[in-house]
């Protein structure tokens, strides 16, 4: 008699589902600080190798230390609120930047089920914290909360650099988030749901479910290349990574929204750069390029594709100047958003065709 | 447990709006404000309702505060009032008295016996809010839907002929 496993669920086995779920949360948060922790000292070094420097070297063999060693500084360092700052909202807004990114993580399935026999009964636990048939929207939602550390810091600081700074983000942040947002719409027309494991198993098997092209897998890049580029870019736009760093120009604005910033504040702003990188990744990972499915075993796979863009953004940054604030403007609504608009119709005819 | 979560909630998001109108730094207020509407998401969750959670963050909160926001930036009102202003005070607790006893006796006039029309609980959790709204909006109601679209195009076009005399 072959039996069904069963779904783990708080009703079933309270008291497995508990561990289970704490487990999955402790292992996903603390794998995050650690990739947040050495993301820094892998910029470094990549950045340094890029311009032929040599990158962090001194603390440590190779330099693995570093990320600890700033860390330890940082926190050390005295905590300074500028007196003519609001202290609330000074103080929030570091927080107010990385805890969404944080939150974000909790929908993203990071591995294939785990199936396990216990008391005679076998069980299977999703590889993902929960599963919400809104997921894709809950994404969205805390990609729209993450603007607020970045206002109220401009904002609270009382500085003009800061001021400036906050500025150009809200602008920047609120024009990318729509092209963002309107390029995933392409690729749940496709999977029809907005839940990130479905969108996961919608990737499985041949590409559009043809025999002959069974090596390459159904992965909504090649049936959504233009979404998938679109995403990328306005993310980074949104997350303020470099080509479009403009919020904390150096050569402009001294450190932009964080210039009043000092000590483990300032460190947070950093943290939440990348923890938003990491999401970012997980994300575009999910969506385009069929999640945790691969050669490899589940996790191992998503750690892979996860890698591979921070290594595509720090590539980036190596290789990009910034963009000046017109360009800024005149590609996030006059090139981006008409592009997303139209792939949505385009979509909507070939889903049509196709049915 | 759910009713404690919702009174908790409930008591966050009535200290919120209070705060709303109490502080004297817009910017605070503008916070205190997006507690609320993080109050309400909750709220929409626990209705069964999660498409409009999302929304609610979505829209309310990651949307419009931070246009209200960004204008108070852009028009410097970060600076806090000094003076105190005691007039209205007295009418607008009268007002808030009688709004919350109208309220009470609302809710508990009566009952509910149960849910009518074909959408219930069971039907949400196996087709989705969300495939649920999307059917209702653009097939049974797309026409109402359309006009809404109309009604903030003619807006947007609105706005920008005051904003700005040439164009």
């Amino acid at each position: 008699m072959v039996m069904t496993p069963e779904v783990l669920t708080l009703s079933n086995t309270p008291v497995l589902f508990t561990v289970a779920m704490l487990l999955k949360i402790a292992v996903a948060f603390v794998v995050m600080i650690l990739i947040v922790a050495y993301a820094t000292y892998a910029e470094r070094k990549i950045i340094g190798r890029m311009q032929t420097r040599m990158g962090p070297t001194m603390t440590g063999p190779k330099g693995l230390l570093q990320p600890i060693a700033d860390g330890l500084k940082l926190f050390f360092k005295e905590d300074m609120i500028p007196s003519q700052a609001h202290p609330f909202a000074f103080s929030l807004a570091p927080m107010m930047l990385l805890a969404p990114s944080f939150v974000a993580i909790a929908v993203i399935p990071f591995g294939s089920d785990l199936h396990f026999t216990y008391d005679g009964i076998q069980y299977v636990v999703p590889m993902q914290i929960t599963d919400l048939n809104f997921g894709v929207l809950f994404i969205l939602a805390m990609a729209g909360l993450g603007v607020y550390g970045i206002v109220l810091a401009g904002l609270a600081s009382n500085s003009k650099y800061a001021l400036l700074g906050g500025i150009r983000s809200t602008a920047q942040m609120i024009s990318y988030e729509l092209a963002a947002g309107l390029s995933i719409v392409a690729v749940f027309m496709l999977s029809e749901t907005l839940s990130l494991r479905g969108i996961v198993l919608a990737q499985q098997g041949p590409l559009w479910g043809i025999e002959a092209l069974k090596y390459i897998p159904n992965w909504y890049i090649f049936s959504q290349p233009l979404a998938f580029g679109l995403f990328l870019v306005a993310s980074m736009a949104e997350i303020n990574r470099t080509p479009f760093d403009l919020p904390e120009a150096e050569t402009e604005l001294v450190s932009g929204f964080c210039t009043e910033y000092s000590s483990m504040k300032y460190a947070l702003f950093f943290m939440a750069e990348y923890a938003n990188m990491i999401t970012i990744s997980a994300i575009t990972a999910t969506l385009f390029l069929g999640g945790w499915s691969g050669p490899f075993y589940g996790w191992m796979n998503f750690l892979i594709k996860v890698f591979a863009f921070m290594f595509f953004f720090i590539w980036i940054r190596a290789t990009f100047p910034r963009l000046r604030y017109d360009q800024l403007m005149h590609m996030g609504w006059k090139v981006m958003l008409p592009l997303a608009l139209a792939n949505i119709v385009i979509t909507g005819i070939a889903v049509l065709l196709w049915q | 447990m759910e009713i404690l979560f919702f009174y908790l909630v409930a008591g966050v998001a009535i200290v919120s709006a209070f705060f709303v109108v109490k502080c004297r730094n817009p910017i605070n207020s503008a916070l205190n404000l997006v507690t609320t509407f993080i109050c309400l998401a909750v709220f929409y969750v626990m209705l069964e309702s999660p498409f409009m959670a999302a929304i609610q963050i979505i829209v309310y909160a990651g949307a419009i505060m931070v246009l209200i926001i960004f204008v108070i930036m852009l028009l410097n009102f970060g600076q806090t009032i000094k003076g105190r202003y005691t007039h209205g005070i007295a009418a607008g607790g009268l007002v808030s008295v009688l709004l919350m006893l109208v309220a009470t006796q609302l809710v508990r006039s009566g009952d509910a016996t149960g849910t009518g029309g074909p959408v219930t609980s069971a039907m949400i959790a196996e087709v989705g809010h969300t495939e649920l709204i999307g059917r209702a909006l653009f097939l049974d109601f797309v026409l109402p839907f359309e006009i809404a679209g109309v009604l903030l195009l003619i807006a947007i076009v609105g706005a920008l002929i005051i904003a700005k005399q040439k164009v």
